[in-house]
């Protein structure tokens, strides 16, 4: 049961694999196999309430010697959002990407990464957690490599160097852990580490933790390679990756935080705090000083990274709320930019915000779709960014923390302007150059995609009033791990 | 380097090294070994292979199919973790085991070894395909 997230797109890899040579198979099973994952991730949902957690062992071995899956609310919430992307960049991958990467591979690596993705997730161990990390480089690096284009292979250096050096922490950190602690089980070294002072190594090894998942969630100072990678594959790859890879970077500091980082309240929260004011401040630096529409919301990812760290760092219920609602609000609102970005390339031709103009005139539609998700990336009401940006306000004022939550507000400010700044120059201004490489047919499945995308986050938006339950719920449980322990190592006084 | 020596070699190590690649997937359940050495042996089988004839000739040879194994790999491998849910175990990968006896001798098997099968092929295969991508490129 737990584990169907991971079986179904591995299962779909082995089908996709036997359907190689028929692109309307290819394309009919990746669309069936994330419709499975969302049934299977709205049911691990619906079972958690009335259980809080739900655990499920690999093999049947028991808890600390066995792999084990454990899902609270919040990897439930993340995959049902996950799935529900996917659905998205599916459908509009299908609209969207050349023929070529369509029957190069381009769905079967859709699937390696949601596997990727969903498992580390799920999983209970930190050995295991770094598998699927790999996992998701992997496929993600074949993903960016895609197609060859002199720009990708170059970027794709960059991504793969950058990657690689995290993982090798990560490995170091995993090991520094087990000669220390004996276990990798990620209950059963929380409850070790609180039954008395860990040793000081065990300290480092969650240094290099926080690093080595700092690279792979793009905070400052590791940011660079995402700025310098992502623009470079078509968008519609872009666009998946920004509701997937960092995302998952974040959800696993969070986990982390809640685990072993809480114990160290007087060191952690304000390393986390400067990292996150640094990352709001220079990715929105950057993104304010760019000209190319896929540059600009890569800058972004970035900057947004920051707001969850904030999060993270203020761990109240209030906060770690906001924290959740805006990884999830980001996965939606971010992939639906970077899709009617790419409708905009599909007309125009051009990302350049200097050569673009007029879309309001002749594609309103198109600029409504753009519309909603960038105002949600500001904070608008009744965006799901208003909400998420008032619960971290909300908490950051509550707790007295100024500093961090003034940034936070004129950052604000500014991913306004920046957003302004597209629409101002791809919708308003008139057009320099009258294109005409331009308004091809575009396919059906890529607005469709886009539709399905910006509909989330509208939705997401609208219905706050209920599934904030659901975030706050997910908040509590992170704030007391010993019910994650409990839940996994039933024995534990 | 296409050498006469090589050529007999390679057309002589091949079926060996095949062989060889079963025996060390084997004996990796309590020695060392298991699928993954083995499956890089069964590439290299194709590799060397490829060395002395050509990408072209290799790309000819029966078990050729790269792609194929792979996606039978991951298949089988998945498989092995769904035996034990058959049997009525409340996990995926649950083990279970039965003994073959041919006489005296008997061969230990489960459902470890199915999925080091499966690890073996995608193994095999994905080496074959990196390589063989890499020197048609040489050339």
């Amino acid at each position: 049961m737990l584990f169907l997230p991971v079986l179904i797109p591995l299962i779909s890899i082995v089908l996709l694999i036997g359907f190689r040579h028929s692109l309307k198979y290819q394309q009919g099973l990746s669309i069936v196999s994330v419709f499975a994952q969302l049934f299977a991730a709205v049911s691990i949902l619906l079972k958690l309430s009335g259980n809080g957690h739900l655990v499920a062992q690999a093999g049947g071995w028991p808890a600390p010697f066995g792999i084990g899956f454990v899902a609270d609310y919040t990897s439930g919430l993340l995959l049902l959002a996950v799935s529900l992307v996917a659905i998205g960049s599916v459908i509009y991958s299908i609209g969207f990407v050349d023929f070529d990467r369509q029957k190069n591979g381009l769905f079967l690596l859709y699937q390696g990464l949601l596997a990727g993705v969903n498992g580390a997730l799920l999983t209970g161990d930190i050995f295991n957690l770094y598998v699927w990390f790999e996992v998701m480089v992997i496929s993600s690096f074949v993903l960016i490599t895609l197609g060859s284009e002199k720009l990708q292979l170059r970027a794709s250096v960059k991504y793969l160097v950058m990657n690689l050096i995290g993982s090798m922490l990560f490995v170091a950190a995993i090991g520094l852990l087990y000669s220390q602690m004996g276990t990798l089980n990620m209950a059963d070294l929380a409850y070790k580490v609180r039954l008395q002072p860990a040793p000081p190594l065990v300290n480092s090894a969650i240094m290099l933790f926080f690093i080595a998942f700092g690279i792979k969630a793009a905070v400052f100072p590791f940011f660079f390679w995402l700025p310098a990678s992502y623009p470079t594959p078509p968008i519609a790859v872009t666009a998946f990756f920004g509701a997937t890879l960092t995302k998952v970077g974040v959800y696993v500091m969070l986990r982390f935080y809640s685990m072993f980082a809480q114990l160290d309240v007087a060191f952690w929260q304000p390393v986390i705090f400067v990292v996150a004011g640094l990352t709001m401040v220079f990715g929105v630096l950057m993104a304010a000083s760019s000209y190319d529409i896929r540059k600009i919301l890569s800058f972004h990812i970035v900057s947004q990274i920051g707001y969850m760290l904030m999060g993270i760092g203020l761990f109240s219920v209030v906060g770690l709320a906001g924290a959740i609602l805006f990884i999830v609000h980001n996965m939606f609102s971010k992939t639906a930019t970077f899709m009617a970005g790419g409708l905009i390339y599909l007309y125009k031709g051009s990302y350049d915000l200097k050569k673009l103009g007029w879309i309001y005139k002749t594609k309103p539609l198109l600029a409504f779709l753009f519309l909603i998700p960038a105002l949600s990336l500001a904070g608008i009401p009744p965006t799901p960014g208003f909400f998420g940006k008032f619960l971290l306000l909300y908490a950051g004022f509550d707790g007295a923390h100024w500093s961090i939550t003034i940034v936070a507000l004129v950052v604000s400010i500014l991913t306004l302007f920046s957003m302004v700044k597209i629409w101002n120059e791809a919708m308003w201004k008139p057009e320099k150059i009258t294109a005409d490489l331009v308004a091809k047919k575009v396919h059906p499945a890529a607005w469709m995609g886009t539709f399905i995308v910006v509909l989330l986050t509208l939705f997401l938006g609208l219905t706050i009033g209920y599934t904030y339950d659901y975030f706050a719920e997910a908040a509590r449980q992170l704030l007391d791990p010993m019910s994650y322990i409990k839940a996994v190592l039933p024995e534990t006084p | 380097m296409k050498t006469e020596i090589l050529k007999i070699a390679a057309a002589h190590l091949k079926p060996f090294l095949l062989i060889l690649s079963l025996v060390v997937l084997y004996r990796g359940h309590n020695e060392p070994g298991g699928g993954f050495i083995a499956g890089l042996l069964a590439g290299m089988a194709y590799v060397i292979y490829a060395g002395a004839f050509g990408v072209g000739k290799a790309k000819q040879l029966r078990l050729a199919k790269p792609m194929f194994f792979m996606g039978l790999g991951i298949g089988i491998a998945l498989f092995s973790g769904m035996i034990g849910l058959m049997n009525g175990a409340e996990s995926i990968f649950t083990g279970v085991w039965t003994t073959l006896t041919f006489g005296t001798y008997s061969l230990k098997l489960g459902t470890p070894l199915l999925f080091d099968l499966g690890v073996y092929l995608t193994v095999a295969g994905m080496l074959v395909k990196i390589i063989f991508t890499v020197m048609e490129e040489d050339v």
